[in-house]
């Protein structure tokens, strides 16, 4: 029988997290943020078919940064326990609390139980009546969960882009002005090192971003209650290239 | 750990249907998961009301469905209120005759399976996938068919492949027959498709397609006791669904009304007894 190390349990913990921290740390960042309108996701995603936004259900949207697999199965899961849930009772008593609450749990249990934490940070959001009624959650690797208010922002170098968006993020810009604010912030990641901030960072282009889209108001503008919207390539196009007109 | 088949995580990971994952965690919320168990003998059908007449017919450029607002119980009238055609998705519409509570239980499920598929696979089941879909639920009612508790649906949707709106209807077992130009279910039916064979024709404008769902289903008002024609008093009309390629659009009921008044005085100036 070999004999097994101690390793003490902050020891244990700390190395699962600096393990998770460091999966994170790789991937791209994705910023979530209020306005308006509703609430707009913007990740930087090369792929135009591997999402990390999603719907979950009607007012409830889905954002994630790390290990596609990972993140993927949460979102099956998630997609699962609201069409259940919905199915049972009623379309209103989906919440996007309820479900952060389970992502919560799983994501706890597997950093303390199973044999590698999952390497993934998620947001759960629910837009709602108005700006003040919108729900942002940020869901750790460790199942901790952050009730944000306004925007968030997840994966590598979440720092730079949260501190751009603290300068530029204005709860009265629509969807357009929101969009362009958090690809902006998003940006500033690309800063090479040593450039002194003299020059501003080239902006991502459309073939590099995914965006999507929470209506405030679905069912009088486009007469669904799904409020998520996917912005096509297209579509971000043209609404980024304005921005140099207006 | 225990070891695990890796492969065995593709036979859970791959399954996009919200009906397969009731059947496997949930199974007491299937509507097909009621019994009414083997002691039962004869038929239940008198214990529930029942829906009639869905007339669908195709047109230029789409498809059309519509149904009448009776349910019977026996010789009662058991609502006038009733829908029985409902938006499955986006591109398609579901009609509904046969046992009225397992039908709408039916629907329910089904807009749940259709749009859990899309959100799983990020992108919308094809209307030949929804159809069988729907067959499959058609079938799992089988047993409560056979006590007299029939669900008989009327699929229509408009394919973005082919461009074209199209029709499917189903029997008991769930056997899946694509139907062309216009068809019609329930027991108004036999009326409605005489109707229909008459006023039909290739390449109808939208406007004219309501007009002749309307009129088919007045015929089968006017000769079957379960249908129930338009109602002048509590100002009720048809069901009315269009599906093209912007998508569906409910009818709104004051055009019905207005072809329902044309269509009465038409009928009331003409006199005639059969």
């Amino acid at each position: 029988m070999t004999q097994q190390f101690y390793v003490s349990p902050e020891q244990l913990m700390k190395d699962r997290a600096d393990f998770a921290r460091k999966g994170i740390a790789r991937g791209r960042s994705v910023v979530v943020l209020t306005c308006r309108e509703g609430i707009a996701l913007v990740a930087e995603n090369p792929s135009p078919s591997l999402h990390k936004l999603s719907e979950i259900y009607d007012r409830i949207g889905f954002a994630a940064v790390g290990k596609y697999n990972e993140f993927e199965s949460l979102r099956q899961a998630g997609i699962r326990f609201a069409d259940v849930r919905g199915y049972s009772y009623s379309r209103e008593d989906v919440s996007a609390r309820g479900l952060a609450s389970v992502y919560a749990q799983s994501l706890g249990s597997v950093f303390t139980t199973e044999g590698k934490p999952f390497e993934v940070e998620l947001a759960v959001v629910e837009v709602g009546e108005d700006p003040y009624s919108d729900r942002l959650y940020r869901l750790n690797f460790d199942g901790a969960i952050a009730d944000e208010s306004n925007y968030t922002v997840m994966g590598g170098q979440a720092d730079i882009v949260k501190e751009a968006l603290a300068r530029s993020w204005n709860q009265d810009a629509g969807f357009v002005s929101a969009i362009r604010t958090a690809v902006t912030a998003l940006s500033a990641t690309r800063t090479p090192e040593g450039n002194g901030g003299g020059q501003p960072p080239d902006r991502l282009g459309a073939g590099l971003l995914e965006v999507a889209v929470l209506d405030r108001d679905p069912l009088s503008t486009r007469g669904t209650v799904r409020a998520f919207r996917r912005i096509n390539t297209v579509e971000l196009d043209r609404l980024l290239s304005g921005a140099e007109g207006d | 750990m225990a070891p695990r088949d890796p492969a065995a995580a593709i036979d859970t990971a791959a399954s996009a249907s919200f009906t397969d994952h009731l059947e496997r965690h949930n199974p007491g919320l299937l509507p097909s998961a009621r019994s009414l168990g083997p002691s039962s003998q004869g038929s239940a059908a008198s214990l529930a009301p029942q829906a009639t007449t869905i007339v669908s017919l195709t047109y230029a450029g789409g498809v059309l469905m519509a149904g009448d607002r009776r349910a019977t119980m026996g010789n009662m009238i058991a609502s006038r209120h009733i829908k029985k055609v409902f938006p499955a998705d986006n591109y398609s519409v579901l009609g509904i005759a046969g046992t009225a509570g397992l039908a709408l239980d039916m629907i329910r499920l089904f807009q749940v399976e259709l749009e859990h598929y899309e959100k799983i696979e990020g992108t919308p089941m094809s209307l030949d996938g929804k159809s069988n879909r729907l067959a499959a639920m058609v079938r799992s009612n089988l047993p409560l068919a056979l006590q007299g508790l029939a669900v008989v649906p009327l699929f229509a949707g408009y394919d973005t492949q082919r461009r074209a709106g199209r029709l499917f209807s189903y029997d008991v077992t769930g056997g899946r027959y694509e139907e062309y130009e216009h068809h019609s279910v329930g027991s108004g039916s036999v009326f409605a498709r005489g109707a229909l064979k008459k006023l039909w024709q290739p390449n109808l404008d939208e406007e004219s397609a309501v007009a002749v769902a309307v009129e088919s289903l007045y015929d089968a008002a006017d000769d079957d006791s379960a249908t129930g024609g338009p109602d002048m008093v509590r100002r009720l009309w048809p069901v009315v669904y269009v599906v093209n390629s912007a998508g569906n659009r409910e009818i709104p009921e004051r055009e019905l009304q207005e072809l329902a008044r044309e269509l009465v005085q038409r009928r009331s100036a003409a006199g005639l007894e059969a």
